[in-house]
């Protein structure tokens, strides 16, 4: 709720209240510079999104661990060492300005990791070598026979089945009862009992102190990231998180191949489950956006690429259910910052949907053909992309240089416009990437 | 009863697939000409995928289907024929050193088997002196190296690079591939060519044997 009447304004209203909160956030004490650049950033980014002109292109690279790199600390540092993450992303912010953040939220607190003993991920140090990225450790987490588990009652399942198994910590969790068991006073008693058996004591203590180690983490990344906006003026968009359905079950329950097999093997669970999903994902979308003040809400796109399905299975098992969340974010007033990784050649015309209704998404898009996204979703949705990261890696500054006047040349003259890279950066040269904003600037129109 | 237990294959019918597959070896079907009917099938699911009809739940599934008619058929076809399989030729694969993920890289095995290589999987985050030490003993005519981080590139050439020093560089061609894998990493990496699915991964490899 951000302000009083929300519930009786329209969406419209509630998106242009949003965008007003972003671009004016309260309590930051900016450098004449730094707000300067912000608002000049922030309304770049609105015009863009809204499909007018802006000044400039907006340029809002895609970051991974190359901040990181960047700034001479490891991957490790990023992720226990809160003083080194900062340094390393206020270097980057401070050399390169790009017109969004690059959140420290992003590299999460490899403490509480280990205090849960975390197994949907390897993390530096914990699986992966101190200088390589975390990376999805998939499973099938979830089994077959428990579909109807997880439809039934999503978080009972979540509490008693899913995260015993994700977190070793919290294996013991699997003996608690289910809180809807709490209907009256004889059941009280009862439902506490397993609270008190010694391993599940010993599972909230770890899951407290874990809890104590996020409000440390997030005490030191809210000042990181405060310090970029006051004092670069980078304004945040990956502010809230959701997930299209089908790629929750596959990256987080059950896993790509699981899945993949359902598809024939139980394909009517595999809606149903989805349907669970929607309206989780819608909420979840729209608290992190709030509690951030931000008006985007950061969708990663995996299983539903070119190539993972076909046209028809798209149309039945992933496309409804992300419109769903889609519709259901903009219908509180947000904008779903949607970021197709790998190439979505093949799924254009679903994005150009008429229902969805037109300047209220953002899409990032990776290896897919610009031109065609430009046919498809021009005078609908804004879109960004796509310097191949293999150019940042293996390229030189000239062939950035070229990719970004040809980009630009092609789509981005009339609005509607960010430019990005393509997959999310970890290694590149800097002066590939210095290459990227000189060309950005040089070429807009 | 062979073509409804191929188009049961090639149309993702696991159960009746499985069913008529025990149907047939329960009479006195040569478990030989089974086999062969098995790599038709995948061949044709194969042709699909590259006709654009079927996608990744399609080679799965197949692969789930021929896990289970192989163990299906390998009792009766030891019982006749012993121990004794020709092969197309060897592939060494893996995920390079540095990257965890191998749903790519298990597809590409999967489709290298079903056409008759002889498969070595090394899994995930395999160091380029691993590569070295296998291609010794196992002697593949091909290596597969797959990677779907950015970070992987330079792991990739390391191990391109392992394999020259190692001597071993002229007897063996080596494809590497992966999202973000393209032209202009293939040349970076010093790799002999690269393939965007696993049904090019299965052409380099039988352009490279002489079986094409």
């Amino acid at each position: 709720m951000l302000t009083e009447n929300w519930s009786s304004l329209t969406p419209k209203e509630k998106l242009e209240t949003r965008f007003d909160i972003w671009m004016n956030p309260e309590g930051i004490e900016f450098t004449p510079e730094a707000e300067k650049a912000f608002k000049e950033r922030t309304q770049i980014i609105k015009d863009a999104v809204q499909l007018k002109k802006p000044s400039r292109i907006p340029i809002c690279p895609m970051m991974g661990f190359y901040p990181i790199y960047y700034g001479g600390v490891t991957a490790q540092d990023a992720m226990y060492d809160y003083d080194k993450l900062g340094q390393a992303l206020k270097k980057y912010h401070q050399d390169f300005q790009p017109d969004c953040m690059a959140s420290s939220f992003l590299y999460g607190p490899g403490k509480i990791f280990e205090v849960l003993d975390y197994k949907l991920y390897k993390w530096p140090g914990h699986g992966t070598s101190i200088n390589t990225p975390y990376q999805c450790w998939e499973d099938e987490y979830m089994k077959a026979d428990e579909y109807d588990l997880l439809i039934n009652d999503p978080s009972n399942y979540w509490m008693r089945v899913y995260l015993p198994r994700i977190f070793g910590t919290l294996e013991p969790w699997k003996n608690m009862a289910p809180f809807t068991d709490l209907v009256e006073l004889p059941f009280v008693g009862a439902s506490l009992i397993p609270i008190g058996i010694p391993d599940v004591q010993e599972a909230f203590k770890k899951y407290l102190e874990a809890g104590q180690l996020a409000m440390e983490w997030i005490q030191a990344i809210g000042a990181i990231d405060g310090e970029a906006l006051s004092t670069v003026g980078t304004p945040l968009i990956l502010g809230g998180f959701s997930k299209a359905p089908f790629d929750t079950l596959g990256d987080t329950l059950r896993g790509t191949q699981p899945l993949m097999l359902d598809l024939f093997r139980r394909p009517e669970k595999v809606k149903e489950a989805m349907e669970t999903l929607i309206p989780l994902h819608i909420e979840m979308g729209v608290r992190t956006a709030t509690a951030n003040k931000c008006p985007f809400v950061f969708m990663p796109l995996h299983k539903g690429a070119d190539g993972f399905m076909s046209n028809k299975q798209y149309a039945e098992f992933y496309w409804p259910q992300l419109k769903a969340v889609i519709l259901g974010l903009i219908e509180e007033g947000l904008v779903p910052l949607v970021f197709a990784e790998g190439g979505y050649n093949q799924r254009l015309e679903f994005l150009a949907d008429p229902d969805i209704p037109e300047g209220k998404t953002l899409w990032f898009f990776d290896t897919t053909d610009m031109e065609k996204v430009k046919e498809t979703l021009y005078g609908k949705s804004c879109f960004a992309g796509n310097v191949p990261v293999s150019l940042f890696k293996a390229g030189t500054p000239e062939q950035i240089d070229d990719y970004v006047k040809n980009l630009i040349e092609k789509v981005g003259q009339n609005g509607g416009f960010i430019l990005s890279n393509g997959a999310v950066l970890d290694d590149a040269h800097a002066e590939n990437l210095k290459a990227m904003f000189e060309a950005g600037k040089k070429y807009s129109p | 009863m062979q073509e409804k237990l191929y188009n049961a294959i090639v149309e993702m019918k696991e159960d009746e697939a499985l069913a008529l597959a025990r149907e047939e070896l329960e009479g006195s079907r040569d478990p030989l000409e089974l086999v062969d009917l098995f790599r038709k099938a995948v061949e044709e699911v194969g042709d699909r995928y590259e006709k654009g009809e079927y996608f990744l739940p399609e080679l799965m599934m197949t692969g789930q289907i021929m896990e289970q008619l192989a163990e299906l058929t390998k009792e009766k076809l030891k019982d006749e024929y012993g121990d004794s399989g020709k092969t197309r030729g060897k592939v060494l694969i893996g995920t390079v050193k540095d990257d965890i993920h191998d749903i790519g890289k298990n597809i590409v095995k999967f489709m290298l088997d079903a056409n008759g290589f002889e498969v070595k999987d090394l899994g995930v985050d395999v160091p380029a002196d691993k590569f070295v030490e296998e291609a010794k003993v196992f002697e593949p005519q091909v290596i597969g190296l797959s990677a779907l981080l950015t970070l992987a590139f330079d792991p990739m050439k390391d191990t391109v690079e392992a394999l020259e020093k190692a001597g071993l560089r002229d007897k063996i061609k080596i494809m590497v591939g992966g999202a973000p894998v393209d032209d202009q990493v293939c040349e970076y990496t010093g790799a002999d060519d690269w393939g965007k699915d696993a049904v090019e991964a299965v052409s380099l490899a039988k352009k490279w044997v002489g079986g094409a």
